[in-house]
């Protein structure tokens, strides 16, 4: 063949390639605009004052940006009888997140060591009763839960809600923990007990600084599913100390007079920030850990 | 530096009973093989004198102590590892000094340990890297390293050469052997690489099917294996088995091979087995190393026979060639040097030196040896 026919027919296979490239960015794109609309929508929406909502239509950028609705969000709107925005409830999701995901997730990767590296007889027995709470719709544990709640006396309390999230959240914990330590080869433990770790300190030592990908996924899994938890939050918490999802709704259906657009859609963005932060901050771990024991590194 | 006992040793999984009595004890020094077939119990029998396997039944003495009921560290005991096991988050150096770490040692008298050991080995240079950063072979020394730094009595070795390639694992195997020598430990060796088995062992033990084959030097086991699992086992090619008959020939007993014609069936009683009562009729398997075939002429055996074998397929190893020969119906494999001169499909009379033919009863396969085999258990 010669060089000019060979150049010839790169070149057409070469704008064949680029066709197909532009037809897959074309649908990427279409489907990320779609995706982002809602969002794009809301973020616009907050930014405007009501006069401009009523005039303009949804998709329209601000032509005033002003964070006035951010604010009265934050600070004063009325969630049903008191009018003191949201921060409280922030703070109160906070105060439940925090220690219901750090407790699930350390949990979650004791029990996973428990059940790969220290056997015992009926292991997988419990490993698949375990499992079985990750299938069970929250709605059927409401009122067991909420009958066991009052009688330990935590109804009502962030501490409670914190227990119901552990609970539940141990089961996937597990699941996720005692995966990824089922490929870590039992001989690393092994030549741990030869050196003379004990239990904590094979754990600590060996496992745990080899965890962090699975950690990631936890705590991203975790923390997503506490913060935006609605049910458990509506169900077990008290006026004081309810979540703020519970506190975002009960902000959009308060209704006296004039329904302020702005203000709910900074109201959601503000609930929905910290989910969106984390998964940024950490997303790439995110997907690295959800490979990690897919490939043999 | 110990002696190590082991004692009447059982393990069972259930019903299943992988370890059935074994017995085997080593002196201050000794490199103790434990070789056998996967599955064989070799690394089970490891893990119990580890400490990280208890035994349903008998006892582990270390220097006569029984060690039974004490945790792996508490055993002085350094293992090393299939998959070297090296802790992936930790340096070299961490890996080394973990154990050490462990036993509450200050920082200052770690490092001088560790820097000891890295020098030994000559991985004093990888001391800042990381596992994943090291190759096979520096792994190997790295997991070594993390054994020889404890100093502890006993050295464990579970299959520590089977990852790495060809050429490596001789190198490595001649290291261990000089590691052995330098610091005249007593170490206990587990492989299925009969050949790894007998370039290192000062004693061998063969195990098959949880059970005690044969127990003793690396001559013992090649010469006068005491059954046909262990004949056929070690040494590679294997050894030949040649089904045989006793029959009485000009008033004596004498062997008579299956499968051959005429008068070059008849073969006399080899000397090893020589004053054992053999019944005229019994079935015996005659057993032959390849490299006891030789040329005419070539052999300095004091006992050869001469019999035609013919010649089918010639396999040149470099050093060797490995001939696929038949002795009437039956197939044997020699064994003779490069230059030998041979040709594929003639027929041609060879040598067999039969001072150490081994005869074995063929429904016992235990080996028929007129001296006993040399005190088994009691070393």
């Amino acid at each position: 063949m010669s060089v000019a026919a060979e150049t010839v027919i790169l070149r057409r296979s070469g704008s064949g390639v680029n066709l197909a490239r532009f037809a897959v960015y074309a649908l990427l794109i279409v489907a990320a605009a779609v995706f982002l609309a809602p969002l794009v929508s809301m973020v616009f929406t907050s930014l405007k004052s009501m006069d401009e909502i009523r005039a303009g239509n949804l998709l329209s950028p601000p032509g005033a940006v002003t964070l006035e609705a951010w604010a009265t969000a934050w600070n004063s709107a009325c969630i049903s009888v008191s009018c003191a925005g949201l921060k409280g409830y922030f703070l109160n999701s906070i105060r439940m997140v925090v220690p219901a995901v750090l407790l699930s997730v350390g949990l979650g990767a004791l029990n996973g060591y428990v059940l790969t590296k220290w056997r015992f007889r009926g292991d997988n027995l419990l490993f698949g009763a375990m499992m079985f709470g990750c299938f069970i719709p929250f709605q059927i544990v409401l009122i067991p839960m909420a009958f066991t709640l009052g009688k330990i006396g935590l109804a009502g309390t962030t501490a409670g809600l914190v227990l119901v999230h552990v609970v539940y959240g141990v089961c996937f914990t597990t699941l996720f923990f005692r995966n990824f330590y089922v490929a870590v080869p039992d001989e690393l433990v092994k030549a741990a007990r030869m050196d003379g770790a004990g239990f904590w300190q094979i754990f600590t030592r060996v496992l745990l600084p080899i965890s962090w990908p699975i950690i990631v996924v936890s705590v991203i899994w975790q923390f997503t599913g506490i913060w935006n938890d609605f049910l458990f939050g509506a169900s077990f918490a008290g006026g004081e100390s309810q979540p703020i999802t519970v506190a975002l709704n009960n902000l959009v259906n308060t209704s006296t007079g004039v329904k302020l657009y702005n203000v709910d859609m900074a109201a959601a963005m503000i609930t929905a920030a910290p989910t969106i932060l984390i998964y940024l901050f950490l997303g790439r771990f995110f997907l690295r850990g959800l490979m990690a024991g897919a490939v043999k590194g | 530096m110990a002696s190590l006992d082991i004692e009447h040793i059982g393990k069972r999984f259930g019903q299943v009973e992988v370890l059935k009595d074994i017995h085997i004890g080593i002196g201050h020094g000794d490199f103790l093989v434990l070789v056998g077939p996967s599955g064989c119990g070799k690394s089970t029998l490891l893990n119990i004198i580890a400490g990280l396997d208890t035994a349903s039944s008998g006892a582990i003495r270390i220097d006569g102590k029984v060690v039974n009921d004490l945790e792996p560290k508490e055993r002085d005991i350094a293992m090393v590892f299939q998959s070297y096991a090296l802790y992936p988050s930790m340096t070299v150096a961490e890996n080394i000094g973990f154990s050490l770490e462990m036993a509450g040692m200050p920082k200052e008298e770690r490092k001088k340990k560790i820097a000891a050991v890295a020098d030994l080995l000559k991985i004093g240079h990888l001391l800042d890297r990381r596992p994943s950063q090291l190759s096979g072979g520096q792994r190997q020394r790295v997991a070594m390293g993390r054994a020889l730094v404890r100093e502890p009595k006993i050295f464990l070795f579970d299959e520590p050469l089977s990852n790495l390639d060809a050429k490596l694992r001789v190198e490595m195997r001649t290291e261990i052997k000089k590691l052995h020598a330098r610091l005249g430990a007593t170490i206990v060796y587990v492989t299925h690489d009969q050949i790894e088995a007998m370039t290192m062992a000062t004693r061998i033990a063969v195990m098959k099917d949880g059970i005690l084959q044969q127990f003793g030097t690396p001559a013992d086991i090649y010469d006068r294996p005491a059954n046909t699992f262990v004949a056929t086992f070690m040494g590679s090619p294997a050894m030949n088995l040649l089904d045989a008959e006793i029959v009485t020939h000009g008033g004596r007993p004498a062997l008579r091979l299956d499968g051959v014609d005429g008068d070059a069936a008849i073969l006399p009683i080899p000397a090893t087995a020589g004053a054992v009562t053999l019944q005229p009729g019994q079935k015996v398997a005659l057993g032959l190393r390849p490299e006891w075939i030789t040329e005419p002429g070539t052999s300095r055996s004091r006992e050869v026979h001469s019999l035609p074998f013919t010649v089918d397929v010639l396999e040149p190893t470099g050093p060797d060639i490995f001939l696929a020969l038949r002795l009437g119906a039956v197939e044997v494999m020699g064994r003779l040097p490069a230059d030998a001169q041979v040709q594929a499909g003639e027929t041609r009379i060879l040598d067999i030196d039969y001072t150490k033919a081994v005869l074995f009863d063929r429904q016992s396969g235990q080996a028929l040896y007129a001296r006993p085999q040399p005190a088994q258990a009691a070393a």
